[in-house]
């Protein structure tokens, strides 16, 4: 059967070049690996010219599919799935990448193009080191080749296609107007495709130029893992155990600059553009790219260790090793749905679960077993480390790092304790002499994330901060293998000195404020902000030091720096971070002692609001021209009136069927601190329509009348009848009654309304009380002198806003810290590869 | 006993011992009626919106009190009070992870997650497609 304006040929050439992707890094796998162990060297060149071959024709191969994918989504090909689901007709061109990578198939082919681009510059060396590395890096390469297969092999999934058919994927089975007679169990009309209008778009949450840059500066670092991984590996598999150390060093130094500002992007991201309140939460899917640049942190500096003085190998082994195995651990955490309850932001899961593990186990396993094996012949010096050596301090910052990384990791794993735990019970209970060794009550594991979970990380974190901070600032002036301590002491004053004048300036004109946690926790604080301090001077002097100021040696000082500093700025902002729409019961108010302050304000239009030192106005909404994409227009004044700005948070309403609010917040920036506030709710539309009706009410001066935020007192009502008659004719009359308002907020109002009797009809003047929502009248007066009134009430009158706002103080020290620190050891990296390339013209 | 490998082992221990402290810290999920055993401990309560139950939420009055039932797959049922802003999808949302305790007859939920359905559900695909069969997800919801 054959279905009109179906374009099939893209697919085709997608899965031809999919196939020839994995089966040319199997062939490049192969080559590398017989190039790696072969003598004779006519055959080693044989089959290093196929392995080249191989892994070039793989690199076109996935070039190919992500330019047939980015085809497809760009003229808006909906016959293929991925198009329909990942894009649609509006969706702007500069999103077309992020569509790409927003689902798992492309984010997958986004890390193998990473792969394919840093093995390109791997075959370009002329090393002996190339063959084996590019050897491992290609099976890597194989292995995420079958994610994006697509074949069911004896019932199992393996991979996830992104040219799928939309008609195969199942989403149109169910659809009767697309089948023939309008019967699900006939086939599709051959027609289908001019039914499909257009796609369901990019997440709107997504289409944010975060989501064109974030994913591939962090799967640049994921991929970039593998390269002293493979290293690694290498030396073990030429039994060449140290030799591969300064080849491997760049990379080293790359992976954790690429790795690092990946994962800051991300936090960045939160805290610009999503209503997350924050850069950091902890979340599993933060932590566990976290945790292998952790890893990978101790695993450069035990090469460092090991460059300079023969030791650490054996710990350099294990950190490269792990740290490629943990960027395998948290692609399953992620990927697999595992997480559950415990994300906010986990992929879905595609069904792909015993391969992800898989994955995961085929380059665990041997690699530990065969590191383990090796262990006794990797070389480790006799002579213990001296105290006062650079070495042993490294060692130890090294060793905090990794074991941070192990606590961490250990925490997020809480969903897959449950499921193991689960697993277990199943298995045990399935096996006849086992049934009933677990008792009948014994129930699998069902822990769920702690209460306060920040704190949980952050009351444990803070320890190895402190302790890293001293580290940083004092190793740099030790010496490798043994420092005079006289040496030592003259060069620490200075910066002893300058930091605590810095410390006590800071504790005079900042500060710390965050009591929540009790004095322990602050003290800690305090402790950190002054070493974290200590670490920022101590390596800013030794720039002069002990490089004489000479930058492009002073990398590692460098880096120093701008990772005291991203210290320095989380310590600040997080505990000095301040809600400014605290308030109580919708009250803004200073706070009594011990009353719970509550965070969502709400604004009413061209109302304005005392919020903290801010007086706000919601001045009143616009829309996006082609989107559901609303713009709330908040004016900041402060106290003094020596401020003023204008915030617009944006939010998509209803956007194509993502039913609700997505709120992008939106900030000022001060070079000290951010106010940044985004819309938490906003009035339901379906109320909005005006259907409330003027309800009578008959009172009589003095009396009360009560509505539903407050009472009314109706005082006494004033005639003027000196009106003229041409326009109320004969008889004419105009009441006046005086109305205060005494709202439940405690705010009170005084109006008057008016009613004319005109030419023998009641004519009221209706009078609005907003903030109320209510409106006013007096319909008539009656014989007796009794007043009737009329009341209206509705939300649909008002329009607000409701919202929460923040101030953070010093952020930017945290975003410069980010990029100083990769600046360093990117500076760093270019001096190693010069070294190396002077050593090599030497001899 | 080198000096390293004293700290070696202090240090591994010190880790050990805040991953075993952390397991102690971890709360537990729970259905309506084991959270009411446990009144006043702090549990992730899985549950899902009463949709037949009003809804109390009145931003201008007051932003940060929202007030609904929540029943579970047991059938049971649940106030529950949460002092902050509503989330925007609590009537679209198939399942609830309410974080708080349970207290004075009400659940006090400090944290809300909502779980949607997934905005790929087939049902969309007939609607887009499909002129006469659009799926209200609204239908039967009750609103505030």
């Amino acid at each position: 059967m054959s279905y009109t304006g179906e374009h099939l040929v893209y697919g085709q050439f997608g899965n031809f070049f999919i196939v020839l992707s994995l089966l040319a890094a199997a062939v490049a796998a192969i080559s590398f690996a017989r190039a790696t162990v072969v003598q004779e060297p006519s055959d080693k060149k044989a089959w290093l010219t196929l392995g080249r071959i191989a892994f070039i024709s793989q690199t076109l191969a996935v070039f190919a599919i992500f330019g047939l994918i980015f085809y497809i989504l760009q003229q808006h090909l909906f016959e293929y799935h991925y198009a329909w689901k990942h894009s649609s007709r509006s969706l702007e061109f500069k999103y077309l990448l992020a569509a790409i990578w927003e689902g798992q198939e492309g984010s997958f082919l986004l890390w193998m193009t990473c792969h394919s681009v840093l093995g390109l510059v791997l075959l370009t060396k002329r090393s002996e080191w190339g063959a084996p590395v590019l050897s491992v890096l290609s099976m890597v390469q194989f292995a995420l080749s079958t994610m994006i297969m697509g074949l069911y092999i004896f019932g199992w999934k393996m991979g996830s296609n992104p040219f799928i058919l939309l008609r195969d994927s199942g989403v149109l089975d169910n659809a009767p107007a697309l089948h023939v007679n309008f019967d699900i169990t006939q086939a599709l009309r051959p027609d289908y495709l001019s039914s499909i209008k257009d796609g369901n778009d990019l997440n709107p949450l997504l289409q944010n130029y975060w989501m064109v840059i974030h994913p591939p500066v962090l799967f640049m670092g994921f991929a970039s893992t593998s390269i002293p991984f493979a290293f690694a590996m290498a030396g073990l598999w030429k039994k060449k155990y140290g030799a591969w150390a300064e080849e491997a060093l760049p990379w080293a130094l790359f992976s954790t600059a690429v790795l690092g500002v990946g994962i800051m992007m991300g936090g960045m991201w939160a805290y610009e553009s999503l209503s997350f309140g924050g850069y950091w939460a902890w979340d599993p899917v933060e932590n566990a790219s976290l945790v292998p640049w952790l890893i990978g942190v101790a695993g450069l500096h035990t090469l460092l260790i090991y460059r300079a003085t023969e030791q650490s190998l054996r710990a350099t082994y294990l950190f490269f090793i792990l740290g490629f195995l943990f960027i395998l651990y948290s692609t399953f955490l992620t990927r697999s749905g595992i997480l559950g309850e415990t994300s906010v932001h986990a992929f879905t899961d595609l069904g792909m679960n015993w391969q992800l593990l898989a994955f995961l186990s085929v380059f665990t396993l041997p690699s530990l077993a065969w590191f383990l094996q090796a262990y006794k012949r990797i070389p480790s010096p006799q002579k213990e480390e001296e105290i006062s050596s650079r070495e042993f301090w490294m060692f130890i910052g090294s060793l905090l790092f990794f074991l941070s990384a192990m606590v961490i990791i250990g925490q997020t794993s809480l969903p897959v304790y449950n499921k193991l735990s689960t697993f277990f019970f199943e298995q045990i209970r399935s096996i006849p002499l086992l049934k009933d060794w677990l008792g009948p009550n014994a129930t699998p594991l069902n822990l769920a994330p702690p209460n306060d979970l920040e704190f949980s990380y952050n009351s444990v974190q803070i320890y190895v901060a402190i302790i890293v901070a001293l580290l940083t600032a004092l190793t740099q002036y030790f010496k490798y293998r043994h420092t005079e301590t006289r040496y030592f002491w003259k060069k620490m004053l200075i910066p002893v000195l300058v930091s605590g004048i810095l410390f006590a300036l800071f504790s005079w004109q900042v500060g710390i404020d965050y009591p929540r946690k009790g004095p322990v926790f602050e003290g800690s604080i305090w402790l950190a902000v002054l070493l974290s301090i200590y670490a920022l001077v101590a390596n800013l002097s030794y720039i002069w030091i002990g490089a004489r100021g000479k930058l492009q040696h002073a990398g590692g000082s460098i880096a120093h720096v701008g990772f005291a500093m991203v210290l320095l700025g989380i310590f600040i902002s997080s505990s000095n971070k301040e809600i400014i729409s605290n308030n109580i019961d919708g009250i803004p108010a200073p706070l009594a002692e011990g009353e719970n302050p509550r965070e969502n304000l709400t604004l009413i239009q061209d109302m304005p609001v005392n919020m903290a030192n801010y007086t706000l106005t919601y001045l009143g909404d616009s829309a996006h021209p082609k989107k559901q994409l609303w713009y709330y227009k908040i004016r900041f004044v402060n106290k003094n009136g020596t401020d003023s700005f204008l915030l617009t948070p944006n939010a998509f309403v209803n956007y194509k069927g993502n039913e609700g609010l997505m709120a992008n917040p939106d900030a000022r920036h001060y070079w000290d601190h951010d106010v940044f506030t985004y819309i938490t709710s906003i009035p339901n539309p379906e109320n909005t329509a005006d259907t409330s009706r003027f309800v009578p009410y008959v009172r009589k001066t003095g009396d009360t009348l009560y509505y539903s935020k407050g009472t009314l007192l109706v005082q006494s009502l004033g005639l003027r009848d000196n009106v003229p008659d041409s326009l109320f004719g004969q008889n004419g009359k105009l009441y006046e009654l005086p109305v205060s308002v005494q709202a439940a907020t405690g705010t009170s109002y005084q109006l008057t309304l008016r009613a004319a009797l005109a030419k023998g009809q009641w004519i009221s003047l209706p009078d609005t009380l907003t903030t109320e929502g209510m409106i006013l009248k007096l319909q008539k007066v009656l014989p007796d002198g009794s007043v009737e009134l009329g009341i209206k009430e509705s939300d649909a009158l008002l329009k607000y806003v409701t919202l929460k706002a923040y101030r953070y103080p010093w952020i930017k020290l945290l975003w410069y810290g980010v990029w100083i620190t990769a600046i360093g050891l990117l500076i760093s990296m270019i001096r190693r590869i010069r070294i190396r390339r002077l050593r090599i013209a030497k001899s | 006993m080198k000096t390293m490998h004293i700290i070696l082992l202090v240090l591994i221990a010190a880790s050990i011992a805040v991953l075993v402290s952390f397991t102690n810290t971890t709360s537990t999920y729970d259905t309506i009626e084991t959270a009411k055993e446990k009144s006043g401990t702090y549990v992730h309560l899985m549950a899902k919106l009463d949709k037949s139950a009003p809804i109390e939420y009145d931003a201008l009055n007051n932003p940060n009190y929202l007030s609904f039932t929540a029943v579970d797959s047991l059938g049971s049922s649940v106030k529950v009070v949460y002092h902050s802003a509503k989330p925007d999808n609590l009537e679209m949302s198939d399942k609830l992870v309410l974080k708080g305790k349970f207290n004075n007859g009400y659940f006090e939920c400090e944290e809300i997650q909502t779980k949607c359905p997934s905005k790929y559900k087939e049902a969309e695909a007939q609607g887009k497609t499909h002129p006469g069969n659009v799926p209200d997800p609204r239908n039967g919801n009750a609103t505030n």
